[in-house]
């Protein structure tokens, strides 16, 4: 790529996000005023007891006795300032709530993410190597087996095994409380509980990239230029390395892009079964309770990171494949 | 390159442990002579996560199960439902029960170290409470005028004799909060409400939301050397089976509320280390019932009403889908309130009758056996809840009704059932140790009101009217049981509801933990007095 078109190129995608996302914010708070109830009605159904005053106070301090459009305004005004709003039930800061949410989930998918593909491509390019032999099929079964297997069941079972039988890992949570832990130990600490519910959420990915990368390095081990480079002497390493694997990696970027814009959704599956503290269930919970706020701020935040990862991966392509062309 | 042979190993469930051995033993700390231990951490779990800690602000289940420990009322409630000082020394009330005299404990001081006088009770009953708390409102405008002669009494003088006042100042329905953190803010948004301060046992320490909270021991606590436990971790565990597990494995010690599915019970029960619960429900003791729109017809004529309360056998609900935590309804009042009428019976189980009564309803079945056909809006508030979704249009099924079960979640079934867009539903209500304030808001016509728990069937009847007021008016408990038999009498005729169990919630804790349920309102106690051994 030439680097002197980078900056126009940045520039018109930069124009193309935003109006993107301005449209996501508009469109989903129609949707989610467009659910049935709001959050007055959840809390006076959660205390048990309510009055009229009671609904028609709560409704005043959240701004929904407004007009929808004139909401809409506030909440559009809101984000141009970059202020998230401020959810009344939590009485707290949305950006404060997501904050804190954001790091676990980060944690959890990032080390989920780094697993499934170093995992995936190793063991698709060690199946595509030994195509036909028995280290073949057992990979593809593995993979086939995780790939077919419901992933809450995958962590219950783990569970099952690591926690209740073998008793070496906690079941739940990302840290143990009240233990008073520092420095390395703490790491230590959540080290160990990150285990269980990385690998669970790992697991269903390395299955993916493992049989998108068998698959697509055979498609390219048949290809002339392959054929071309055996026949020169080129040591079979290294034409798989520099050949065949190099080739088949682009579908395993365009995945990988896909499923980092929805890291920062996280898994709210492995997140309900872990306990783990992450931004998937503040949105679930949010959802459940009309909290409008901290859910719009939820889509906020994973529309921007879709956005932001399809702008990464077309440039990464462009670094792997010259023969790509970054257009705006 | 030599062949190596891995031998796989299955991992099984080891299901078959789980032997029978389901005795329930309460420990009883004083009846086996154990002196309380000082120290340790109480690690139990919260479901679902709530909102805020602050009482009055927030007043759900999880909130108050939490905040008992930071707040206290002035009162709490034995197993029988009797007040016992709390913040309250003792009390008097005149002979024509309209003036009730609190003597407060000395040397009470909030977690911000400030003493708690009578200014502070008076600003929580008539201000605080009254201002944010739709049940405490209704109870506290009935107050005509309250005082504070000095820092440790408070004499609060009554429109009129109200015989149940006592049973709204425990911490769940009244707790003391401190004046200065409050006065003249708006009460929802002022600091204390993110950090809350209370007088209790423990106090509040850390928030991580969607992880855990933690409460510290208070060392300032009025009563001497207590509590005992160091602190009070409360995990956040949002799906069941883990919360299962958490108890298997000890990870956690302490199961309360709805954190353990009904039907999962019977496995912990099995589990030797642990006890299982169902007392410490006395005072809310919820009554569930299949609710009736009485707009809706056929639902309007109480032939169907009756035919449908015919054709549910409650012991199967109870047995087969609650595993014994819950008992049949036998009456609009929970057996463990003391106006219940044991004399009153709803109509037995017997599904001829039904069909007998839905005959002369005119409800003559058509050709695929169906007579009519009544929507249900499930209740969505866990699995077991669906279940009895699905065994109600199974019973009404074998008497030729079609019931129409709707699927929707929280949000959507508490505006329905306030809009009173439903023909048939589930609620459970709290019954709060007395009918007039937990029976009458279902049944009066005056309070047919589109707000949720409110009477939204639109069940009107005037002389049911007549003898709630009656009895809420009556200075003298004669009197009041007396209305109270009839009406229950006159509900149960009318099948102003259909009513199917007395809740409870199973309460599971290692055998470690002492004093764990001690009153009537169970774990939202303030555990000042629970330890565990070593």
């Amino acid at each position: 790529m030439d680097p002197s078109r980078l900056p126009a190129f940045l520039l018109r995608r930069g124009i193309k996000a935003a109006i993107v996302i301005l449209a996501i914010i508009v469109s989903n708070f129609f949707l989610i005023h467009a659910a049935p109830g709001d959050p007055a009605s959840v809390m006076a159904g959660q205390s048990g007891a309510a009055d009229e005053r009671y609904l028609a106070q709560l409704r005043t301090q959240f701004g929904l006795d407004k007009p929808l459009l004139e909401q809409l305004w506030i909440y559009v005004r809101g984000m141009l300032a970059l202020d998230l709003g401020y959810s009344h039930r939590q009485q707290m800061g949305v950006a404060a709530l997501i904050w804190q949410r954001l790091p676990p989930t980060l944690l959890l998918t990032g080390v989920a993410f780094a697993l499934a593909i170093s995992g995936g491509v190793t063991l698709g390019a060690l199946a595509a190597r030994r195509v036909g032999t028995w280290a073949d099929s057992v990979i593809t079964v593995i993979a086939l087996t995780f790939y077919a297997t419901p992933i809450f069941w995958v962590g219950l079972m783990l569970v099952l095994l690591f926690s209740v039988v073998l008793g070496w890992l906690p079941s739940f949570g990302m840290n143990s409380v009240g233990a008073d832990l520092h420095g390395i130990a703490a790491v230590l600490d959540v080290g160990r509980h990150l285990i269980l519910p990385a690998l669970t959420l790992g697991l269903f990915y390395v299955a993916v990239y493992a049989r998108l990368t068998r698959a697509t390095m055979l498609e390219v081990a048949d290809q002339d230029f392959v054929k071309t480079a055996r026949a020169k002497g080129v040591p079979e390493g290294r034409i798989l390395r520099r050949h065949v694997l190099r080739n088949a990696l682009l579908p395993v970027i365009t995945l990988a892009g896909i499923q980092a814009g929805q890291l920062i959704g996280g898994s709210i599956l492995v997140e309900t079964v872990f306990a783990w503290p992450g931004i998937g269930r503040l949105a679930f919970e949010a959802l459940l309770a009309r909290d409008y706020p901290v859910l719009l701020g939820v889509f906020f935040c994973t529309s921007a990171m879709v956005v932001i990862f399809n702008l990464f991966t077309d440039l990464l392509y462009a670094m792997v494949d010259p023969r790509v062309e970054v257009q705006g | 390159m030599g062949v190596s042979r891995r031998g796989f190993t299955a991992a099984s469930a080891a299901g078959g442990v789980l032997a029978a051995s389901g005795l329930m033993r309460v420990s009883d700390a004083i009846a086996q002579g154990i002196t309380p231990r000082r120290g340790g951490t109480l690690t139990t779990m919260l479901t679902p996560e709530p909102p805020i800690l602050q009482i009055g602000v927030n007043n759900q289940g999880p909130t108050l199960i939490a905040a008992s420990k930071i707040f206290q009322g002035l009162v709490k409630f034995s197993p029988t439902l009797e007040p016992l000082p709390e913040l309250a020394q003792s009390w008097t009330i005149s002979p024509d029960g309209k003036v009730y005299t609190f003597k407060l404990q000395p040397n009470v001081k909030f977690h911000d170290g400030t003493p708690m006088t009578a200014d502070d009770v008076v600003f929580s009953v008539t201000k605080f409470h009254f201002e944010l708390a739709p049940r405490a409102r209704a109870i506290f405008s009935m107050i005509e005028s309250a005082a504070a002669p000095d820092p440790h009494t408070v004499v609060f003088t009554l429109k009129q004799a109200f015989e149940p006042f006592l049973l709204m100042f425990d911490v769940t329905a009244c707790a003391i909060v401190s004046k200065a953190a409050f006065d003249g803010r708006d009460y929802r948004q002022a600091p204390s409400v993110q950090h809350p301060i209370g007088t209790g046992p423990f106090r509040f320490a850390e928030w991580q939301r969607g992880n855990f909270i933690r409460l510290e021991r208070f060392a300032d606590y009025w009563k001497p050397n207590q509590p005992y436990l160091d602190a009070i971790i409360f995990r956040i565990v949002p799906d069941s089976q883990s919360r299962r597990l958490a108890m298997e494995t000890g990870q956690t010690v302490l199961a309360h509320s709805n954190d353990i599915e009904p039907f999962d019970v019977p496995t912990l029960q099995a589990i030797p280390n642990l006890a299982v619960e169902t007392k410490g429900w006395e005072y809310f003791s919820p009554l569930a019932w299949m609710e009736i729109n009485h707009r809706a017809a056929p639902l309007n004529d109480v032939r169907v009403r009756r035919a449908i309360s015919q054709a549910i056998d409650r012991s199967f609900i109870t047995q087969r889908l609650w595993f014994g935590i819950n008992k049949p309804a036998t009456s609009p009042v929970a057996s463990t309130t003391r106006f219940h009428d044991p004399a009153v019976k709803l109509p037995p189980y017997d599904p001829r009758a039904a069909m007998q009564l839905l005959d002369a309803a005119g409800l003559r079945p058509n050709a695929q056996g169906v007579r009519a056909s009544i929507k249900h809006l499930v209740l969505p508030y866990g699995e077991v809840w669906a279940r009895l979704g699905e065994y109600l249009r199974q019973s009404m099924r074998a008497v030729g009704i079609d019931l129409v079960l709707e699927a929707t979640d929280a949000g959507s079934w508490a505006r329905r059932i306030g809009a009173w867009e439903y023909e048939t539903s589930i609620n459970f209500v709290y019954q709060f140790g007395d009918p007039t304030l937990g029976v009458e808001r279902t049944y009066v016509s005056s309070n047919i009101q589109k707000v949720t728990f409110t009477n939204t069937g639109g069940y009107a009847n005037p002389k049911v009217d007549e003898l709630f007021a009656t009895a809420r008016t009556s200075a003298a408990p004669a009197a009041r049981a007396a209305a109270f038999s009839e009406v229950q009498k006159l509900l149960v005729d009318d099948v102003a509801q259909v009513w199917l169990m007395e809740m409870s919630f199973p309460t599971i804790y290692d055998r470690k933990l002492h004093n764990v349920i001690t009153g009537g309102t169970g774990v939202n106690a303030s555990f000042d007095d629970m330890f565990l051994a070593s």
